[in-house]
């Protein structure tokens, strides 16, 4: 297989099967997690303001008081890879034109600078969150292959992406390849590992907002 | 009751629904939790991160109720719970884990951690891995009547010396009164001041009430163990006596986990809404207050600070009552930083206070030193608490630590100046 071929591969039956295992991987882990169900609570509810699921879903986007202080690389570097990620994936002209085709969604894109500035830090706030847990005891002692692995696999896409881009490293087919293959792995790892949270977060946080919003305590 | 390792997983098995998979899909082991639960801030010790204390209850999730877990397990890929394992977990589910509940405040994903805990107890009630300090008040809450195994007799005098005390009649087992009063067994045994004030602020306020002699203590260390058939028969004793005796409220006493037994967890338990309200004395105390009644003769002059209880004010909802009633006795409140939903917990809720192991000891004592900072920081020698648990755990510490620091109840400090 040679370049040309391995690009066309990754392009065509490649992407269609890790959008088809990361679709019905998602749809499946959905249905597994939220088909247990959960018992009515019984007590007589106490309402006050601000305390419910929905509240607690946003609320949770902000850093309880003094944390930011406290975990200063957990929150900052957090943001900052996290809305990173947001903008290379979404912002990307090639990546909008993508989505185009396969859904007929489309916005407008950010510039390519803004863009290559955006992956450069993204990388670096990745780097640094590793760093921290490699270096804080409390994440180092919770880590495990898992932490490692989809950390990885968040990483390359990201990196291979830039480089593709910047030419540089190996020649624009190969690194395009690459890049592409990178996110298609990410795709079919993300329902099956704690990558999952970009999906259970919002049923969490609302579950946490609820059962505390029944007894009139905003969380 | 006999435990075995099968029917802890069982009891896992069971209470593992939609939240707690929400919950663990969502953990990115990004340890922020740690930072919440005062057993890390004040040891530094990594296994004491809230999440890590329900690792077997991960894995039972996972393997139970994953495709993936599932597989791993057919194939023989995965980590069975053990025994030994439940046996391990055992200090971190009970004597480094008070149920506080700040954890599942500040878990960027959303987690109640806590929510976990309390059902991951279930499994470790039922394959029998539970200090024996717990073990030993839940069976004296069953077949006596109260943890610390005290008996109606007991009630009965505390009952005369009040009336005594006050001169004000203190019925018992009367039908249709508007409050059943609850009682911590605490309370009975160390502060009998609280039924005096409590008789003297009803006269006052001209409101019935009655006591049950045959369910007097409202502490559930059912609850605390986390064995629910056993919550069941502690809570129902209030449930039948309040229902017999015809009354429109319940009333639960200062105490934190009693206000969590039969507030929130009872009609669960019990599998029904209740036929009366439940309510936390200072909720009636700040009702009172905005109806004028509470009037003071004095205030109490010397700075203090309030120490919330978890059980009453983060996990019960009572926020905003015991602010505005402190202010009324004293001169000179003191707010403290971390207070209402963020306070910090004394570090013996959840039955901790009952398991009396030299470790354990020493781990309370140290955690104390939070409540030693705050106590510090506010430059106070005077804190209020409103759980009686809560105040004879941080009067162990204050002694441990040589400090010069009086522990008050808010109900007695209202009703010792409460106007005549």
């Amino acid at each position: 297989m040679n370049e040309l071929q391995f690009l066309t591969w990754v392009r065509g039956p490649g992407l269609d099967i890790a959008v088809g295992i990361f679709v019905l991987g998602v749809l499946w882990r959905l249905f597994e997690i939220y088909s247990l169900g959960r018992k009515k609570d019984l007590a007589a509810p106490r309402h006050a303001a601000g305390a419910s699921g929905l509240h607690t879903v946003f609320r949770r986007s902000i850093p309880p008081p003094g944390g930011v202080k406290r975990s200063p690389v957990s929150y900052i570097g957090g943001y900052i890879f996290h809305i990173g990620l947001a903008i290379v994936v979404f912002g990307f002209a090639p990546h909008i034109l993508l989505i185009k085709n396969l859904t007929g969604l489309s916005w407008p894109g950010l510039p390519s600078q803004f863009i290559d500035l955006a992956a450069v830090v993204t990388m670096a706030a990745m780097v640094v969150v590793l760093v921290d847990r490699i270096n804080k005891p409390v994440k180092r002692f919770l880590s495990t292959f898992g932490d490692w692995f989809t950390w990885t696999v968040t990483f390359l896409p990201v990196l291979t992406g830039w480089l593709a881009v910047q030419h540089l490293l190996l020649p624009y087919t190969t690194m395009l390849a690459l890049h592409i293959l990178s996110v298609e792995i990410l795709l079919i790892v993300l329902p099956f590992t704690k990558l999952f949270h970009a999906f259970t977060l919002f049923g969490s946080r609302w579950y946490n907002g609820k059962v505390n919003g029944q007894r009139g305590v905003p969380v | 009751m006999s435990a075995s390792l099968e029917k802890g997983i069982n009891a896992l098995k069971q209470v593992i629904d939609a939240p707690i998979a929400s919950y663990f899909n969502s953990c990115v082991h990004c340890g922020l939790c740690a930072d919440a639960c005062l057993f890390y801030t004040e040891t530094g010790d990594p296994k004491y991160t809230p999440i890590h204390k329900l690792e077997p209850l991960r894995r039972v999730y996972e393997q139970e109720y994953t495709l993936l877990g599932r597989l791993k397990k057919v194939v023989g890929l995965s980590k069975p719970v053990t025994d030994d394992e439940l046996d391990q977990w055992q200090s971190l589910v009970y004597d480094s884990c008070t149920m506080c509940g700040r954890c599942s405040m500040v878990c960027p994903v959303g987690n109640d951690i806590v929510y976990m805990v309390r059902k991951f107890r279930e499994g470790m009630a039922a394959s029998g891995h539970v200090p024996d300090g717990i073990k030993g008040a839940t069976q004296r809450t069953v077949e006596i009547g109260g943890p610390m195994g005290l008996k109606w007799p007991a009630v009965a005098n505390v009952i005369r010396k009040a009336e005594e005390a006050t001169g004000l009649a203190i019925p018992v087992d009367k039908e249709g009164a508007d409050y059943l009063v609850l009682l911590s067994s605490m309370e009975i045994v160390n502060f009998p001041e609280y039924l005096e004030a409590l008789a003297k602020i009803f006269s006052k306020a001209g409101i019935s009430f009655t006591l049950a002699s045959d369910a007097f203590e409202a502490t559930n260390a059912g609850i605390q163990i986390g064995n629910s058939d056993i919550a069941k028969v502690i809570v129902s004793r209030i449930v039948d006596a309040a229902e017999k005796l015809k009354v429109k409220n319940v009333l639960s006493p200062e105490c934190g986990h009693a206000y969590m037994a039969i507030r929130w967890e009872g009609p669960n338990l019990i599998g029904r809404p209740f036929t009366f309200n439940v309510v936390h004395v200072l909720e009636l105390l700040d009702e009172l207050r905005l109806k004028g009644v509470l009037k003071m003769k004095s205030t109490f002059k010397e700075p203090l600070i309030l120490h919330d209880p978890c059980q009453i004010v983060r996990r019960g909802g009572v926020l905003q009552a015991a602010e505005p009633l402190i202010q009324q006795v004293a001169d000179n409140y003191i707010p403290i930083v971390d207070k209402q939903k963020w306070n910090w917990c004394c570090g013996g809720g959840g039955g901790a206070s009952a398991i009396h192991t030299d470790e354990a000891e020493a781990l309370r004592a140290k955690v104390f030193q939070v409540k030693k900072r705050q106590i510090e920081e506010a430059g106070v020698s005077t804190m209020v608490t409103f759980c009686a648990n809560c105040r004879i755990v941080m009067e162990e510490g204050v002694d441990h630590y040589e400090m010069d620091t009086k522990l008050l109840g808010l109900t007695e400090l209202l009703a010792e100046h409460l106007e005549d």
